[in-house]
């Protein structure tokens, strides 16, 4: 058991070195621009009392370590700044109303797509080659190479015509889950799409790579039933693989959000940093590319922290 | 009854598109001779339906101006005109030719993408093969750069970047080429890593070859292969997010023709029912579908499984 905690010990720290050398570059990303970011930000509009102002505001005449210090002292502390755009609000108030929106778009979605896809990339990979696998494999090309716009489109265009769910997902305040569910149905059915192509294909190729082994044919001739053979001997071995691609596309998922959101006009994080971008309020986008930087590089860690649980011959490797 | 009508649509559709694929099959097979000859034959109908859907594009990107009945940026009507025998496709939101726009969507859009594609491939592979041939603390600088980079959604990074430079083409397809190299630079260098250890490498050293020569000369001609299948993908990955930037309104910037910011101009059409900015999204679709054809095929071809 002590192993397990220091291998999970040992993988949190590397995380969290990650997450910190993620922080400079998003942090240090402004320090690439020639000459100086209020100037830049301003543009035409740079009067000498406006660019003082930004760079009163930014502290642009410190240097560079002492300002990142004391802007990840405040992020470490949840105070990401204040918006340029919005003069005085603070970055943080900004985005925490976004952040359970955008956290709860992405669990709807992996909620319907992971059982979805790993029935459906178990189901192929069992029947191999066969009429339903060739259709099944063709549509989920077809469907990763769709962009997300045109699916969102498509089921607008399809169930939002007929009057099924309503195409701009809104989000009154005060509704309860199920007025939420619904609302939010059509913008998680497009991510589903999106996600489940990718995560059955890849959990058929890992079933399929499993499935050649030695030992299972082994099983096999031993006259074992086919259900037994899936479930005793080729499950537990597959974890490690399923975790992995679980996590990579609930990875994927933080990518995918941003572009649904907009389509839907959903009240998240992925519309707020869309629209910080067009505005340049560099500290909102910062501060929301940290947040979906570290929740990318926590899941990774999670599929990590998983496949070699489920592997001990990883934990006594050394 | 609406969904029987949709569904027959679909399977004519499917007909016509296999029934094209097998003519273009058969005609480029009897246009060809040799080695060429038998590849083509012994292509599978979906594969030879992209390199047809791959041909239509590019013959649509180089005869643009001609194909297309008005200019590019020219306001021809009232906005949002229907379907018609003067404007084919309709008018956008400023009363702009819908037909001309798509065809000069396809310059735009593919040629970009090709450009960035391009641009990423070349700092990846050089800088890869670089890592894998000269080693020690270049190789793990670089490596451990592209580790941290890779951390962060490229999107995500993207959008980022964006902010900070601005939005205008040319930083568009440097920051999308410098992302997506990192990912041509893994594989450039796990690719290269196999073949520097090889024999004819280390003669080639002994001789007293230089860094470049090695790299161009006996390197390079062993790694074209997956390179070449790992272009094809990159393709669609650059060509699907900078058509997602566009649609956000952060990439290619009107008033140039392109089909990510076509379908956000004109979005709200479908809201009433009218497919027309639904087709340069397919156009998009159609074209990263017929690139993933080839590339699996000749991915299947050169991994030699007959199952």
């Amino acid at each position: 058991m002590a192993r397990v905690w220091r291998m999970i010990a040992q993988r949190l720290a590397f995380g969290v070195v990650t997450l910190f050398v993620v922080s400079i570059i998003i942090f240090g990303a402004t320090e690439l621009l020639p000459g100086d970011f209020a100037q830049a930000v301003l543009g035409q509009a740079a009067t000498a009392e406006s660019v003082a102002a930004i760079r009163r505001e930014l502290n642009l005449d410190l240097p560079v370590y002492i300002r990142y210090f004391d802007w990840l002292g405040g992020v470490v502390q949840g105070d990401f700044g204040t918006s340029l755009a919005q003069r005085g609000r603070p970055v943080s108030d900004m985005i925490l109303s976004r952040l359970g929106n955008t956290f709860f778009l992405a669990i709807y979605a992996a909620a319907m797509a992971v059982p979805l896809a790993l029935t459906l990339g178990i189901l192929v990979a069992l029947w191999r080659n066969s009429l339903f696998d060739r259709i099944a494999n063709s549509t989920a090309l077809s469907a990763i190479s769709f962009p997300e716009f045109f699916v969102a489109y498509i089921l607008i265009f399809v169930l939002a015509q007929a009057g099924y769910f309503p195409s701009m997902a809104r989000m009154p305040a005060g509704a309860d889950l199920g007025e939420k569910l619904y609302r939010a149905f059509l913008p998680a059915l497009t991510l589903t799409l999106v996600v489940t192509a990718h995560m059955m294909r890849m959990t058929r190729a890992a079933i399929i790579n499993l499935l050649s082994s030695p030992y299972i044919e082994m099983a096999r001739l031993k006259g074992m039933r086919p259900s037994r053979v899936i479930v005793h001997h080729a499950l537990p071995n597959a974890i490690a693989p399923i975790a992995n691609v679980v996590a990579i596309n609930l990875a994927y998922l933080i990518t995918g959000v941003v572009v649904v959101e907009v389509v839907f006009v959903y009240p998240g994080l992925g519309q707020l940093m869309v629209d910080s971008v067009s505005r340049r309020d560099i500290p909102v986008v910062q501060a929301i590319a940290l947040i979906f930087a570290a929740a990318y590089v926590l899941l990774n860690l999670l599929a990590d922290v998983i496949s070699t649980l489920s592997n001990p011959r990883l934990l006594y490797r050394d | 009854m609406g969904t029987l009508i949709v569904l027959f649509w679909i399977a004519v559709a499917l007909g016509v598109a296999i029934a094209a694929a097998w003519g273009f099959r058969a005609l480029a097979a009897a246009l060809t001779r040799g080695e060429l000859h038998r590849a083509l034959r012994d292509a599978p109908l979906t594969a030879s339906f992209g390199m047809m859907v791959i041909l239509i594009y590019l013959v649509i990107a180089l005869l643009a101006p001609v194909i297309a009945p008005f200019p590019e940026r020219m306001v021809v009507g009232s906005q949002f005109m229907p379907w018609s025998s003067v404007n084919w496709l309709g008018t956008d939101a400023l009363g702009r030719d819908m037909f001309s726009r798509m065809v000069y969507g396809t310059r735009n859009t593919v040629g970009i993408a090709f450009a960035t594609t391009l641009l990423a491939f070349l700092i990846g592979s050089v800088l890869g093969l670089l890592a894998a041939t000269v080693g020690g603390l270049l190789d793990q600088g670089l490596s451990r750069l592209v580790d941290v980079l890779m951390a962060i959604p490229s999107l995500i990074f993207a959008l980022l970047l964006l902010t900070i430079f601005g939005t205008s083409i040319l930083t568009l397809i440097l920051v999308i080429a410098v992302i997506d190299s990192t990912r041509v630079f893994r594989l450039a260098r796990a690719v290269g890593e196999g073949v520097v250890v090889m024999d004819y490498i280390e003669a080639a050293r002994l001789r007293g070859e230089g860094l470049v020569y090695l790299i161009t000369r006996e390197i390079l001609p062993n790694v074209t292969a997956p390179l070449v299948a790992e272009f094809g993908l990159r393709f669609c990955f650059v060509f699907l997010s900078i058509s997602a930037l566009s649609f956000l309104g952060l990439g290619i910037q009107p008033p140039t023709a392109d089909w990510g910011s076509m379908v956000r101009e004109n979005a709200t059409l479908i809201t009433f029912g009218d497919v027309t900015p639904l087709l340069p999204a397919g156009a998009i679709a159609l074209l990263t579908v017929a690139v993933n054809f080839v590339v699996d095929w000749q991915l299947y071809r050169a991994s030699g499984l007959k199952e």
